[in-house]
């Protein structure tokens, strides 16, 4: 029997390097339908979950995908698919299902251009509000994303972590050249991997109350076939899980799913920060273009321009508390992105006035030329 | 009578539903009540562990069943009850799924999983309510309403061509196919409980009235009318051969159990598959390496 971790150092896409991280962190089910350029996830998966003892099933389309994965959660098994854009899209309903039933599960979306089938082939990252809104109704999950194959290892074990952690669908927004380009992945020894379980109810079967707030507004989940009679439902529900039709139980569930992740901010978003320290100008980025952000923001470092960079790895939740922190002292902010400014709104939203948040647009198909976000960070500077 | 000298009265299927739940939503008439009812005999005779049985529903009236059986059960999306059951299943081999839900979720919104999930015979048991209508909606046409029959948005009649789904089944692959109407109770206990000792793909239809919406709209008559008529209405034909079995507004149905075979199901085909094409490094679900 080989050892689900692979330990060692690999050359492998950041797709393989996800489905990777997936079985590292656990992932013994994998329900997924093909599409550009999310398939490698699946193809790596159905060759190595035989491997481990997990299941691969190729459904028949993306809504099948989401809830097939819904349901084998339910089992007490940590669950994954991918996807891309239009597959995204399908996902929206029952990615709902997940946020209100509180279901621990991993949804990949490696970005490609859109609307509609748009460039299948070639880099985007146009679904960041659509990872934020895309399903119907108030909601908070948590979005997460990579910028290297590395990331792509490291991130989704984080993923299944938050997903755990917080019963909630965890989207890992790659793209096309995250998910497409080769690199080294070190993947380090099992022992050094930190997992976490969903919390496991104790007490009384006959008390039990399925979301009963734990300490950290989470509730324990019991596996399916262990006697709890529990009852899952899309409606509205109380802490039983029973259907409730009244505005009182409306506004307590929604209390509760918005509760458990806005008063855990701190433990789930995740930033970095590169030459921050004196920084006036700053580039808030995710995914792939921090690359370029990065590269552009030593170049404007050598003329002598105070650059710095942001990077989100936690995008949704958004990190209003540093943004609006940073409004106070920095000259501007300058986000580039492979869309035509997502993020950008949030940023000036969160800045409030007190700096511009000047966007470096890019209708998706290729990443950014580092000149064209220099030559934005030059007029920020002016 | 003092009260100590009363018998207790309790309903027979109390200890599968969740009486905290009660009184249903179901309108009176409706057919529903009666199949649930069904379903909770076949439960009681079958041998199976009960905390090991799961109940997945889709939306609309029938969908509303998983709310009220005391199983592990689950009111999912809109058509999707099939896919969900299926990762239910698959994840844990040990349960007995089954996906309860009406006609609009199972052959329309969610035909597709319907289909799919005969084709790989999954081992599930899916009950169908047919009313031949949305009727949580307010009576709406479906992929199941008879040519002629009146509804809401086929207010001058259906001239749609309607699925035949005991055929569809059984060319997809389920290896347990039968229909009934819901007068035929014992009948219907009896499939249930013949498909949940089968392993495959098992589907039962059940004709029901929907009395608030398919028959007040088409001048029916009143639940037990229906009922009866549906009952009277009905030839029984083991063995049918399903190309046979469509079902024409107020002309016979054909009830029986259509089809009873047995193939290996998708986790006996994968588990012998993948045993032969990989040997010792084959690792079955649920084996920690």
């Amino acid at each position: 029997m080989k050892p689900a971790v692979r330990t060692g150092s690999h050359y492998i896409t950041g797709d393989v390097a996800c489905a990777e991280g997936a079985i590292a962190a656990g992932c013994r089910f994998f329900g997924a339908y093909p599409i550009t350029p999310a398939t490698e996830v699946a193809e790596h998966m159905a060759e190595r979950l035989p491997d481990v003892g997990g299941t691969f099933i190729q459904m028949e389309d993306e809504i099948a995908a989401i809830a097939s994965i819904l349901g084998a959660s339910w089992t007490g098994v940590k669950t994954m698919t991918a996807t891309s854009g239009p597959g995204f899209s399908l996902m929206m309903e029952n990615l709902g299902l997940g946020v209100c039933t509180e279901t621990p599960c991993v949804i990949v979306n490696v970005q490609r251009t859109g609307p509609s089938t748009g460039l299948p082939t070639q880099t985007g990252q146009g679904d960041m509000m659509q990872a934020r809104w895309g399903s119907h109704g108030d909601y908070e999950l948590i979005a997460i994303a990579p910028s290297s194959p590395q990331d792509c290892f490291y991130h989704t074990i984080l993923a299944f972590n938050l997903s755990e952690k917080y019963r909630v669908p965890v989207l890992v927004m790659a793209d096309e050249i995250v998910g497409h380009m080769s690199e080294k992945v070190v993947i380090p020894d099992a022992k050094e991997i930190t997992l976490v379980s969903r919390p496991k109810p104790k007490g009384r079967k006959d008390r039990f109350r399925l979301y009963e707030p734990g300490p950290n507004g989470v509730a324990p989940m019991p596996a399916i076939g262990e006697g709890y009679n529990v009852h899952v439902t899309g409606l509205t529900h109380d802490e039983r899980g029973y259907p409730s039709m009244t505005v009182e139980a409306q506004e307590q569930m929604m209390a509760r799913l918005k509760g458990k992740i806005r008063n855990n901010l701190d433990d789930i978003i995740h930033t970095e920060e590169y030459l921050m320290e004196d920084a006036d100008i700053v580039i808030v980025s995710y995914g792939i273009s921090v690359r370029t952000g990065l590269t552009a923001v030593d170049e404007a470092r050598k003329l002598g321009y105070k650059a710095g960079l942001f990077r989100l790895i936690t995008v949704w939740p958004f990190p209003e508390g540093r943004i609006k922190a940073l409004a106070k002292k920095v000259k501007a902010f300058v986000v580039p992105e492979l869309n035509l400014g997502q993020i950008r709104r949030e940023v000036e939203r969160c800045a409030f006035g007190r700096a511009p948040a000047i966007g470096v647009p890019h209708c998706g198909g290729w990443v950014h030329d580092p000149d064209d976000i220099l030559k934005t960070i030059k007029e920020a500077a002016r | 009578m003092k009260p100590e000298e009363r018998v207790e009265e309790r309903n027979p299927i109390e200890d599968f539903l969740r009486m905290d739940r009660i009184p249903h939503i179901w309108c009176p008439g409706c057919g529903i009540g009666t199949v649930v009812t069904s379903f909770a005999e076949a439960m009681k005779k079958s041998e199976l562990d009960l905390d090991k049985v799961a109940v997945v529903s889709g939306i609309g009236c029938t969908g509303r069943v998983a709310g009220y059986v005391k199983f592990d059960s689950f009111h999912t999306t809109h058509g999707r009850a099939i896919p969900f059951a299926t990762g239910l299943k698959l994840a844990n081999p040990e349960l007995k799924v089954v996906v309860f839900s009406g006609d609009g979720d199972i052959a329309g919104i969610g035909g597709n999983h319907f289909i799919h999930a005969a084709r790989r015979n999954m081992d599930i048991l899916v009950i169908c309510v047919n009313n031949f209508n949305y009727a949580m909606t307010g009576g709406q046409v479906a992929a199941t309403t008879p040519l002629t029959a009146n509804l809401s948005t086929a207010p001058f009649g259906n001239f749609e061509y309607p699925f035949n789904l005991a055929y569809l089944a059984d060319a997809c692959g389920a290896t347990y196919v039968a229909r009934w109407t819901s007068l035929h109770i014992r009948r219907v206990t009896k499939s249930i409980q013949e498909a949940l000792a089968k392993r495959g793909f098992s589907f039962i239809e059940v004709i029901t009235p929907c009395v608030t919406l398919y028959a007040r709209r088409n001048r029916l008559g009143d639940g037990l009318n229906l009922l009866k008529y549906y009952y009277d209405k009905s030839e029984m034909k083991h063995g049918a051969d399903t190309r046979t079995v469509d079902i024409d507004f107020q002309g016979k149905i054909i009830v029986g159990k259509f089809v009873d075979k047995d193939k290996p199901t998708f986790l006996e085909c994968m588990n012998t598959h993948l045993q032969k094409t990989l040997g010792d490094k084959y690792v079955p679900y649920g084996v920690k390496p």
